[in-house]
C-alpha cells in the first residue's frame, strides 16, 4: 500500500477461543504496584500463541 | 472505535476492538478526518486503502467479546475448581509491616498501612500463606509470590523460609518470586542470595540526588554502589523503580539520569495520594506530565539502551482479551497477606478492614468481596467501554480510585489520562522502530 504501513495485524479476537486461561503474570506482580498496564504481559498459553493469525494473507 | 492520533511527526492510527496498528501519512490521516464527499485525489486514494483494511477486519471492527460477557467463566479459566470461584494464582506477601525510610508519598504510610502496628510475618504465618494459596490455585501451574512491605528485607528470614518452603511444599507448580526493597539493607550475601531466588528484583529510587533525597531521605549515595552490584551480578529481572510526585514534573529527566547510571529497566510512577497531600498530583498537572510523556518517549526513539515499563508493551504476543478485561485481578487473582495472616484484595488495601476478604490462618474468603472486584470488567464500565485505551490498562486501579475518589467504582481520572498518553507514546516507539 501506498499510504499505509501494517504495524500489527495480529487481532484481539484470535485469542478469543484458547484465552482466558489465567496463568500469565499479574500485572502488579512486576514494577508498578500503584497503577494497572496489562498490555506488557506475556501470554504464557501455548495454544493462543499457535493460533495463525487470522486476518493475516 | 479508531484513535487517530500524531505524534512527533507520525500519523498513528489503533483500531482499539481488534488492537491492529497503522503507521500511516498525511492523506490517509486526513482522509479519516473528512467526510468522503470533500475528499481530494490523494486522500480518496488512501480512503481506498483505509476500506479495504476494514474488509481485512483491521479497521472499524467490532469488541471481540460481547458486552457484559463473565470473563471469569470459561472452562479454560476455572481449570479444576468446576462452578467455584476462580483460582487465586498470585499473593503479595507483606513480610514486614515496618520500614526503614520513612518516604513522604509512601501509600503503605510508612509501612504499618495506617494500623498503628509495626510487625513482621512470623514463618508460621508465612507457611499457612503458602498453603492458602495452594489450596486456592486449583491447576494454576505458575504462581507468583512477591515480598513487599514496609521494607520485606527487614523479614528476611521470613523471606527464606517462604521460599524454601513454598518450594518443598509443591515441587509441581513454578513459583515466580519477586521482592521490592528499598535497597538500606542491601549486602553481599543478600544480593547473592536474591539473585539466585528471585525471578524479578524491584529497586526503589526516584532518580536525580536531589529528587530522591527529598522524598526518600538522604539514601542516592548510599543507595547507588548496591544497586549497580545487583545488577553487575544478576541475570533475572530487575526494574529500577521511582515515583514521582508534583515537586518533579519533569520526570523524564529522572528516567534519563537513572538511565545514564547504566540502570536498563526502569520504571517511575505517579504517586498515588489523597487530593490535598502536599506532594499530591492533581488533574491540573496533566499538561506538564503528557508533555513529558511525548518529550521522553521522542528521546527514546532515538535510540534508547534501556526500557520503560509503561512504554512496553507487546503488539503481538500480549495477553488474550480476557486477562486485558480482568485487568490486574486484585481480589480474584490476585491477593495480598498482611503479617498478621489477614487476605485484602491488594496490597493497597491492606489496613482497610471493610476490605479484608479473609485470612490464612483459618482459610477463611469472602466470595461475595470477591465478586465485587470480579464484577470490575472495563468491558461493562461505561467509561471503560469508549475509551482507546482499555485493552491496554485493564480498567485501571481500584485502590488509586478508591484513595482519589472514595469509590473503587470511580475511576481516578488523572491516571486514566495517564494511561492513554503512555499508550500513545508506547504505540508510536512501536511504530517508529517499524518505520525507521
Amino acid at each position: 500500500m501506498k499510504h499505509i504501513k501494517i504495524i500489527n495485524r495480529k487481532t484481539l479476537a484470535h485469542t478469543v477461543p484458547d484465552g482466558g486461561c489465567g496463568e500469565c503474570r499479574t500485572s502488579c506482580q512486576s514494577a508498578c504496584k500503584t497503577s494497572c498496564t496489562v498490555a506488557n504481559q506475556k501470554c504464557e498459553n501455548p495454544r493462543t500463541q499457535k493460533r495463525p493469525l487470522e486476518t493475516a494473507r | 472505535m479508531i484513535h487517530a492520533y500524531e505524534l512527533h511527526g507520525r500519523y498513528i492510527v489503533l483500531d482499539v476492538e481488534s488492537g491492529a496498528v497503522l503507521d500511516v501519512d498525511s492523506a490517509a490521516f486526513s482522509a479519516l478526518h473528512t467526510p468522503p464527499e470533500l475528499h481530494t485525489a490523494e486522500q480518496a486514494e488512501a480512503w481506498g486503502e483505509l476500506m479495504s483494511l476494514k474488509a481485512e477486519g483491521l479497521l472499524f471492527t467490532e469488541p471481540p467479546l460481547e458486552s457484559g460477557r463473565d470473563v471469569y467463566s470459561l472452562p479454560q479459566s476455572r481449570t479444576d475448581i468446576r462452578g467455584g470461584p476462580p483460582p487465586l494464582k498470585a499473593l503479595c506477601m507483606h513480610v514486614s509491616h515496618d520500614c526503614n525510610l520513612r518516604c513522604g508519598y509512601c501509600f503503605a504510610h510508612t509501612g504499618d498501612f495506617g494500623t498503628g502496628k509495626r510487625s513482621v510475618m512470623p514463618p508460621e504465618v508465612a507457611e499457612k500463606a503458602v498453603d492458602y494459596l495452594l489450596e486456592r490455585c486449583g491447576g494454576r501451574e505458575n504462581l507468583e509470590i512477591d515480598f513487599f512491605g514496609g521494607e520485606p528485607l527487614m523479614a528476611f528470614d521470613t523471606v527464606k523460609h517462604t521460599v524454601a518452603y513454598a518450594k518443598k511444599r509443591a515441587p509441581g507448580k513454578r513459583f515466580r518470586f519477586t521482592l521490592t526493597t528499598n535497597g538500606v539493607l542491601l549486602d553481599e550475601e543478600t544480593i547473592a542470595y536474591l539473585n539466585a531466588e528471585m525471578d524479578n528484583l524491584v529497586l526503589s529510587l526516584d532518580g536525580r540526588k536531589d529528587v530522591n533525597d527529598a522524598c526518600r531521605g538522604r539514601t542516592y549515595d548510599s543507595l547507588l554502589p548496591k544497586y549497580k552490584r545487583v545488577i553487575e551480578t544478576r541475570t533475572g529481572d530487575y526494574y529500577v523503580r521511582g515515583t514521582y510526585t508534583n515537586r518533579n514534573l519533569d520526570f523524564a529527566e529522572d528516567v534519563l539520569h537513572l538511565a545514564s547510571l547504566g540502570f536498563r529497566n526502569i520504571s517511575l510512577e505517579p504517586a498515588i495520594l489523597p487530593p490535598g497531600h502536599p506532594l499530591a498530583l492533581g488533574e491540573g498537572c496533566l499538561p506538564a506530565l503528557n508533555a513529558e510523556y511525548e518529550k521522553l518517549c521522542g528521546l527514546m526513539a532515538d535510540g534508547a539502551d534501556f526500557s520503560f515499563f509503561h512504554f512496553n508493551v507487546d503488539l503481538e504476543q500480549g495477553p488474550c482479551v480476557y486477562k486485558r478485561l480482568r485487568g490486574c485481578g486484585a481480589g480474584v487473582e490476585y491477593a495480598a497477606v498482611t503479617p498478621e495472616g489477614d487476605v485484602f484484595p491488594c496490597h493497597q488495601f491492606a489496613g482497610r478492614e471493610a476490605y479484608r476478604l479473609g485470612s490464612v490462618l483459618d482459610g477463611s474468603f469472602r466470595d461475595d468481596l470477591s465478586a465485587r472486584f470480579m464484577s470490575m470488567n472495563c468491558s461493562d464500565r461505561e467509561d471503560c467501554a469508549v475509551c482507546r485505551a482499555k485493552y491496554f490498562c485493564g480498567g485501571g486501579c481500584a485502590a488509586a480510585n478508591l484513595t482519589v475518589n472514595g469509590d473503587i467504582h470511580k475511576a481516578d481520572r488523572l491516571g486514566c489520562e495517564l494511561a492513554k498518553k503512555r499508550l500513545d507514546c508506547a504505540i508510536y516507539l512501536k511504530s517508529n522502530q517499524v518505520c525507521e
